[in-house]
């Protein structure tokens, strides 16, 4: 049978954007682990290139990427609490967009604490 | 001679109803045309005065019988009942009969496709049997056994009240073709088959739960759902789609151990 897709983008609310935000931080993380795994593992084959490699990550730019990649965790951490919660409560569907909004202002709340001093670092604002 | 004639004279005459403009843009396709063209789909856009007791299935009749007897699209009771014409109402999943013009903004243009997820027949028209066929593998029957009784099988207010919200169903996909899952993998069972496994899982009078709980413990089964509300939102008849599916995939965790 043929089809005809295209058309629109569907408009779904909180519940489908925290869905795709969910999916996109956590294959970001995941891509991340990977490199993580395999430059920690280089301490095996020598410390100097492990050292060297290391010593690569700490530019301006693996600053604001390393900035990202706290904000990805804590989004999908949060978010993930909310979604257990939403599979074992059995009020958890109904509250499910009062959970969004807190797990934002957590959300908010952890990356205010967190960036100022992480970008101090990075920039070298002592 | 009377106040009262003199007055329905001045200002209530009947068709001084007021009217508004809008444009409705269609997502067409015709399968006769596509393979010669080139071009599977189109929009095509139509302008139509309409009043402020329209609703979005008024405009389509409109233009099907006034500017363009081609465009196809399904719809049966035109009440809300019957569940034909659910369709994608700018960028959301509703039912064409549910839905007043005076609702989904008629300053801008309004865009009506055919749900997503299912083969596109003609025009607005997709083909279900995707759908039903996923229906029917929950088995949507009363299943019991032993003995039947004499009189009716007895059931309190409660044990009705437990099911209540998933009887409401009318079969109309608004919610199965919002689902994000069901879009990417055809396979999986969509909201509507649960919500009808769910509807008969929690009956006190049925004994086939065990058997429903096995058909959607599957790969493509509840545990594709990945809650993210949109059938929720889509349904016309106010279900807790979602919260109906939490509630099967709790029993099958709980009726397991």
């Amino acid at each position: 049978m043929p089809t005809a897709q295209g058309g629109t983008l569907y408009r779904g609310r909180e519940g489908m954007w925290s869905w795709v935000a969910h999916r996109v931080t956590g294959f970001a993380i995941f891509f991340f682990l990977l490199v993580h795994v395999t430059d920690t593992a280089l301490v095996r084959v020598s410390p100097e290139a492990y050292n060297a490699v290391i010593g690569t990550y700490q530019t301006p730019l693996m600053g604001l990427g390393e900035a990202g990649l706290v904000a990805a965790i804590v989004f999908h951490a949060f978010n993930g609490i909310r979604i257990i919660l939403v599979d074992f409560l059995a009020k958890g569907p109904r509250y499910q967009r009062v959970m969004l909004w807190i797990v934002l202002g957590l959300f908010v709340v952890t990356m205010a604490g967190f960036l100022p001093r992480h970008l101090m670092n990075v920039f070298g604002g002592q | 001679m009377t106040a009262v004639m003199e007055k329905a004279d001045a200002s209530t005459r009947t068709g001084d109803v007021p009217s508004f403009d809008v444009t409705i843009r269609v997502r067409r396709f015709n399968p006769e045309s596509a393979g010669e063209s080139g071009v599977e789909s189109r929009w095509d856009e139509f302008h139509i005065t309409a009043y402020g007791t329209d609703r979005v299935l008024d405009a389509l009749h409109k233009i099907k019988w006034e500017h363009d007897g081609s465009l196809t699209f399904r719809r049966s009771c035109a009440h809300g009942v019957c569940g034909s014409d659910a369709m994608r109402i700018n960028g959301r999943n509703r039912l064409a009969c549910k839905t007043l013009l005076k609702d989904v903004n008629p300053d801008k243009p309004i865009t009506v496709e055919p749900i997503k997820g299912l083969p596109v027949v003609k025009d607005l028209v997709v083909d279900m049997e995707p759908f039903f066929a996923s229906y029917r593998e929950i088995m949507p029957f009363l299943i019991t056994n032993g003995n039947e009784p004499t009189k009716e099988r007895i059931q309190s207010a409660e044990q009705r009240e437990r099911f209540d919200d998933t009887t409401k169903c009318i079969l109309c996909a608004a919610c199965t073709s919002s689902c994000p899952v069901f879009w990417t993998d055809g396979q999986y069972f969509g909201p509507a088959a649960i919500v009808n496994a769910h509807r008969f899982i929690f009956d006190s009078r049925d004994d086939g739960a065990q058997q429903r709980l096995e058909v959607l413990n599957d790969k493509e089964g509840v545990w594709r759902c990945r809650t993210t509300f949109n059938c929720t939102e889509a349904c016309p008849r106010g279900i807790e789609v979602t919260k109906a599916i939490q509630e099967v995939k709790r029993a099958m965790i709980t009726r397991a151990f």
